[in-house]
């Protein structure tokens, strides 16, 4: 692989009705390479996809294809030419599925015989070579989509952008079409940038993950260190993160953090089960009040109790933190047997709401500490799980991520 | 009743007789309709198009100018024309008042406004992001219009029918410019208000059947072009 990413974007502004839509000031793509932009709407995931194209009129910024600064080096027509993009919509052109696949390559000017070999191979790599006749507009969403995307692979783009390109589907079509892109993709080694709102796509396909946050780059870097290691408060709760808890370290020792976090309603809720022992992590409970005198009211509060959890991190003694739990991390037991888990957290508590998410349920438990956990239905099933259950919720040190507070 | 239906079997054997006055206006109405029309698809697809794809200070203002336009009366069209045409006008120079090309001429204004008003709502309704995935795929500018001419061709054909249909059923402006001479300046439209005048019901109604024939032509295709559906 070449050293030079093929793509550069420096000082990138957009601007719109007067407001920075875009400020993202360096981001580096290299060849081959698949960048899963992700965000919530109005993030500007499309707008930064729409910049690096070249198809939005900068305010300030520049664009290099492999080295070379896009209007300067190169003329715009040239690197347009060396793209594709495939949006959320499929845009095709009222023509056949043979026409809209050729467009691309009719205006570039190639030759019949040759565009008619690259269009049949293309169809037949989508899947779609049945369709080559079939007018565009008698597609259902999945064939259209599939269209779109063999148009896109047609002219052999040295870099293919997607915006969205699943959004519209129904699950099974979006599915199978994410399993074939993948694989097309990695077989061809195309580079390509995708803008998601579905964190699923982007760990199924990238290589790296850019979250976008009011136009800027908040975080970049791998899916797994994008999801487990969130740069901020909202990128966690972006990424999934269902827990995120304020508190303040009170022992570092070797890179093990004793944390004392604030626990809304506190140990009034704890159920008063038989068997009930205090967390494994942590010892003596202690007051919110004496522990984080410096904050503020409503914490202060919302937390008449705090409990103390381990994690792993660098941090000093006294930092306030945000310790931030992904539900996947979290394990349930029925029972509340903190002492039975190896886990070094282990939180009794009782099962306030069971949330049906796809295969997993979500269950949010209060009492020891406000935990969110996924189960499978089975799990969920055979451990015999209601709302009201007593249970304990336990994770490891590792899988709590220390952010810090401001 | 009795005179109706003498007039429709007049009608009739007039035109599968192929009557060589009422073939002749049928040809000049074509011709002179046909060539208006086609200047207004130039200038009309042309600047709607153009408008439909940029911004520009006062775009609000030209956007209703052209919807107005679409509704502008021949009569006043003809008055206008008939003006600039005049001996002393600023064109009399030219000499064309009550020719053919004065008819075209007129009709060419009254139908370049429908056409480009119908141009800008067609290009308009194309979806915003069609514009950029032309781009991706590697279009010129220039390439970019044209497909996406192509792709509204089909609103596009409502234009050139609404154009055709506008002016080949005026008789305001045709008969203040053109004259109504007899083998020269006389249409369809024209020639039936004389025909009428005179009492002559049976040539009257024949070239009302034309007429008719073309306005049925005309909303046949405009139908089945509503009736398409867009692709995805």
């Amino acid at each position: 692989m070449n050293n030079t990413p093929i793509l550069q974007g420096r000082d990138l502004q957009v601007r719109r009705g007067g407001r920075l839509i875009l400020d993202v000031s360096s981001l580096d793509i290299a060849a081959g390479e698949v960048l899963s932009v992700i965000g919530p709407n109005g993030a500007g995931k499309t707008t930064l996809l729409q910049a690096l194209a070249g198809l939005l009129r900068l305010e300030r910024g520049e664009i290099s294809f492999a080295g070379e600064k896009v209007g300067t080096d190169i003329a715009p027509l040239v690197y347009r030419r060396q793209l594709a993009m495939v949006f959320q919509e499929a845009l095709l052109f009222d023509a056949t599925v043979y026409a809209n696949v050729a467009a691309g390559l009719r205006l570039r000017g190639t030759a019949a015989g040759e565009t008619k070999k690259i269009v049949a191979a293309r169809l037949e790599q989508f899947g779609i070579g049945h369709l080559h006749d079939r007018s565009a507009k008698t597609l259902s969403g999945g064939e259209a989509q599939r269209t779109s995307l063999a148009r896109a692979f047609a002219v052999k783009p040295q870099i293919l952008f997607l915006d969205e390109p699943f959004a519209a589907l129904d699950p099974p079509t979006r599915e199978a079409l994410i399993d074939d892109l993948g694989r097309i993709l990695r077989e061809s080694g195309t580079t390509a940038v995708m803008a998601t709102h579905d964190q699923g796509e982007a760990l199924r396909l990238s290589d790296r993950i850019a979250v976008m946050q009011d136009g800027r780059i908040a975080q970049l870097g791998t899916p797994m260190a994008v999801m487990n290691h969130p740069a901020n408060e909202s990128v966690a709760a972006f990424v999934g993160v269902e827990t995120i808890l304020a508190g303040r370290v009170v022992k570092y020792e070797r890179g093990t953090v004793t944390v004392a976090v604030a626990v809304p309603g506190g140990r009034g809720e704890m159920p008063a089960a038989p068997g009930t022992e205090p967390p494994a992590g942590g010892g003596p409970r202690y007051d919110a009040a004496a522990i984080f005198p410096g904050i503020d009211g409503r914490e202060a509060t919302a937390s008449p109790a705090a409990a103390v959890l381990e994690a792993a991190g660098e941090v000093r003694e006294g930092e306030q933190v945000l310790c931030c739990i992904r539900p996947e991390h979290v394990t349930i037991t029925p029972g509340l047997h903190p002492s039975r888990t190896s886990a070094r957290n282990a939180f009794p508590g009782v099962i306030d709401r069971i949330i049906p998410a796809g295969p997993f349920y979500k269950l949010h438990v209060r009492g020891g500490l406000p935990l969110t956990a996924y189960i499978t239905v089975q799990s969920l099933e055979e451990l015999g799980l209601r709302e009201g259950g007593a249970v304990t919720a336990s994770f490891k040190a590792t899988a709590v991520h220390l952010l810090r507070r401001g | 009743m009795e005179i109706i239906l003498a007039g429709i079997r007049q009608a009739l054997s007039l035109l599968v007789s192929f009557d060589p006055e009422v073939m002749a206006i049928t040809w000049l109405s074509l011709k002179v309709s046909g060539t208006a029309t086609l200047i207004s698809l130039f200038i009309g697809i042309g600047i709607g198009t153009a408008v439909a794809l940029t911004s520009f200070p006062g775009r609000q203002i030209v956007v209703s100018l052209i919807n107005t336009g679409m509704a502008l009366p021949p009569v006043v069209v003809g008055l206008f024309v008939t003006v600039f045409l005049w001996r002393n006008g600023p064109f009399g120079y030219l000499e064309i008042l009550y020719t053919p090309t004065a008819i075209i001429i007129a009709q060419a204004i009254i139908a370049t406004p429908i056409v480009m008003g119908i141009t800008l709502a067609a290009m308009q309704q194309l979806p915003r992001k069609l514009r950029l995935q032309i781009l991706a795929l590697g279009a010129t500018r220039f390439q970019m219009v044209l497909l996406l001419i192509k792709e509204a061709k089909l609103s596009l054909m409502a234009a050139v029918m609404a154009g055709f249909g506008g002016v080949i059923s005026e008789v305001g402006a045709s008969i203040m410019v053109g004259g109504n001479i007899k083998g020269y300046t006389r249409v369809l439209t024209t020639a039936t208000v004389m025909e009428t005048s005179k009492g002559n019901f049976d040539l009257a109604m024949a070239l009302g059947l034309i007429l008719l024939l073309f306005a049925f032509a005309i909303n046949l295709v405009l139908t089945k072009i509503q009736q398409r559906e867009r692709p995805r």
